[in-house]
């Protein structure tokens, strides 16, 4: 990988805590262009949390973010996407009572030289994406509650690449998939990796990690226990730092 | 969880729609019409047709399908019209507003002191600029107030239903200080206008006008749907379905104007505006016809921007994105707070009109003005189809929502029931109407 270049995200000394609980502590972590990087860690070990905070949903409480080498300031979720970062939740954060182009638009929505919402232009462009992404989807005309999950799935996933993401946060994003679906992402991964673009992976999946990321960092309780080059680590490696909280031998180059 | 319903349950995920069904099926798809919207005008026709029956029946006169009911009840309607529009955003984003009658109350008042106590003496009573200063300050009242409330829910989280329980026992108390109990009257005679009456309507050319407005603007949405589809290469509706809406819509215009030109001032207004205008009276006597009243008019915009706000707006948008998923809003980068604010300070502003035709139609302000109206609304706009979940609601059903309750006071009314009824049945249509949305929606899904 590029690792010798400018890193594309810079999360350094990031620090968030709720109620006297330090959800995140001290840590840090880098993402380069055309890299995966898998973020591992038990349920409530602060993965969420600290990608939380790059997305704009939290404000952290120290540290500093760096984009393209450059300070960034993030404070909501609207500037999260000025940086071209894109999130794709584990909750989906899909309006379910909107149809597949609003929700895909949501917050970002074409409108006409009136001001007013262009549903058609949308509705035009998001049969354009879907169509590449999924090629089944037809049901455009429904609120997406009356979606199954890899619909929803492919429509979260519509949103954060159509708007030319270059930083992408996917928050366990097979989670909710069948084994078909999920060979569908593998490869959106691969492609959107191909395409430059820097993606940090949360996942429980070990098997998953191995496969499709670069590089990964595992936290406990808050901290970072460290990051590894996925090639030079075995699955026991990674399960280990998960559960035990110790670093392989080698240090990370 | 019952195997008889296996016919009825949802097709599979992920399968196109097929085209069967019966003729009925594929004309309602054609047509791309709304089956609740059809419900309700179902609804309301079977209240309108039973109430005249009954009274053609019983009484031996069928009061309600004439004219002057009709008249009278597009007017009722209008001032609990106006704030379901607003109160439909309101439950959209899971919301209440309980304090809306007790701001009507509270805007009329303020009003009232403007335009009778305050502007006369500085400005000689009668001036011109008197009505549009009292609806201005009014307006800008209403909107104040639904501010602080939206402030206080988005900002300090304290819940809607508090906020406004304690607008509605703090601006009708604030109303009876500022009039010490008094009714204040009489409003300036321009203003009164804006409640109805004869003079308070557009007679039979201004009617005119309008509907021929309506049934322009008909055509053009219809027109331009279609050249939106076309460059789009979506499916066309067939040209049929086109203009069977189109018709059906002109045709709705055009009646209601032959209906209310059709309901003439009554012969002592005439006999009046004859002595003071000195116009010769031809001998069949003269047929001067109301016309769309002042307030409906009123309402019929107040519907039309709000349904431009709600459904081709980012506004509208996030409005409904709030209800459907609060955290997918936030997410998505929509600043939900100050989205709150927003929407309550409309539902103030639309309360504020409302206070507007409400006190013009009495001719004077009383602190009491408006007691109750919060539920009158609330029911309208839930009889309307408005979820209290959250994320569904239209303003045109709202509004249907509040001429089914009117046609239910009013059709009582002319029956001779009692006010103990009245209130029994709207009580019990109300929570009948919820049952069978909730119906509705299931077999919807």
């Amino acid at each position: 990988m590029n690792n010798t270049n400018t890193p594309l995200v810079e999360m350094r000394d990031i620090c968030i805590s709720f109620g006297g609980v330090h959800a995140v502590d001290h840590v840090s972590v880098e993402l380069h262009p055309g890299e995966v990087v898998g973020l591992l860690g038990h349920n409530g070990a602060g993965k969420s949390t600290l990608i939380k905070i790059l997305s704009g949903a939290y404000a952290m409480d120290s540290g500093e973010i760096l984009i393209n080498g450059e300070k960034a300031e993030i404070r909501n979720p609207r500037d999260a996407r000025s940086y071209n970062i894109e999130t794709i939740y584990q909750t989906l954060a899909l309006a379910d009572n909107l149809d597949t182009a609003s929700n895909l638009f949501l917050g970002r929505e074409l409108v006409t030289p009136f001001g007013l919402v262009d549903d058609d232009a949308m509705e035009a462009e998001a049969r354009e994406i879907m169509a590449r992404l999924n090629p089944n989807f037809q049901k455009f005309n429904d609120p997406v509650s009356a979606l199954s999950g890899g619909q929803r799935q492919s429509v979260a996933i519509a949103r954060a690449v159509y708007f030319n993401a270059q930083i992408l946060i996917m928050d366990e994003p097979t989670a909710a998939l069948g084994p078909h679906e999920t060979q569908m992402v593998s490869e959106l991964i691969q492609k959107l990796k191909a395409e430059g673009i820097g993606i940090f992976l949360i996942s429980h999946d070990i098997h998953d990690v191995m496969t499709l990321c670069d590089r990964a960092s595992v936290m406990k309780n808050g901290k970072l226990v460290g990051t590894v080059d996925v090639d030079s680590v075995t699955d026991d490696d990674l399960l280990s730092m998960i559960i035990l909280g110790k670093h392989p031998h080698q240090k990370e180059a | 969880m019952s195997n008889t319903t296996e016919t009825k349950t949802a097709p599979p995920h992920g399968l196109p729609p097929q085209d069967k069904g019966g003729p009925l099926a594929r004309f309602l798809k054609a047509t791309e019409l709304d089956t609740r919207l059809l419900g309700m005008l179902g609804a309301l026709a079977l209240i309108w047709i039973g109430f005249h029956v009954y009274g053609a029946v019983f009484n031996g006169f069928g009061a309600f399908l004439t004219p002057r009911n009709l008249w009278n009840l597009s007017v009722q309607t209008s001032s609990i019209g106006i704030m379901a529009c607003g109160m439909v955003l309101v439950i959209v984003t899971r919301h209440i507003d309980l304090s809306v009658g007790s701001v009507l109350g509270f805007c009329a008042v303020v009003m009232g002191v403007t335009q009778v106590y305050i502007l006369p003496p500085l400005m000689g009573v009668g001036h011109p600029m008197i009505w549009i200063i009292a609806v201005v300050v009014g307006m800008i009242a209403g909107t104040f107030v639904g501010a602080i409330h939206g402030w206080l829910i988005a900002y300090r989280s304290i819940p809607a239903f508090i906020v406004t329980l304690g607008g509605l026992l703090v601006w009708r108390g604030v109303a009876f200080l500022i009039t010490s109990g008094e009714t204040i009257s009489p409003v300036d005679q321009t203003f009164k206008l804006l409640g109805g009456g004869p003079y308070g309507a557009v007679g039979e050319v201004g009617s005119w006008i309008v509907g021929a407005l309506g049934c322009i603007a008909v055509v053009v949405m219809v027109l331009n749907s279609r050249k939106q589809r076309t460059r789009f290469g979506f499916v066309m509706r067939p040209i049929w379905a086109d203009y069977f809406i189109g018709g059906i819509s002109c045709a709705a215009v055009i009646g209601s104007v032959l209906l209310v030109n059709s309901y003439p001032w009554p012969k002592g207004i005439v006999k009046r505006y004859v002595a003071e205008t000195g116009i010769e009276v031809p001998a069949e006597g003269l047929f001067i016809s109301h016309g769309f009243a002042i307030p409906v008019l009123i309402l019929v915009v107040v519907v039309i921007c709000m349904t431009i706000l709600m459904q081709r707006t980012r506004f509208g948008r996030y409005v409904y994105a709030i209800g459907g998923n609060p955290e997918a809003a936030t997410l998505s980068g929509i600043n939900t707070k100050w989205m709150t604010v927003k929407i309550f300070a409309l539902m103030g502003f639309l309360t504020g009109l409302s206070a507007v035709v409400a006190s013009a139609r009495l001719g004077s302000a009383t602190n009491a003005l408006g007691t109750l109206d919060e539920l009158y609304v609330i029911a309208a706009a839930v009889i309307g189809g408005t979820s209290l979940a959250g994320g569904i609601g239209t303003i045109y059903g709202a509004v249907l929502g509040a001429l089914v309750m009117q046609s239910l006071q009013t059709g009582m009314v002319l029956i001779g029931f009692d006010a103990a009824i009245q209130q029994i049945v709207v009580g019990a249509v109300l929570v009948f109407a919820v049952y069978l949305d909730n119906l509705y929606r299931k077999n919807a899904k």
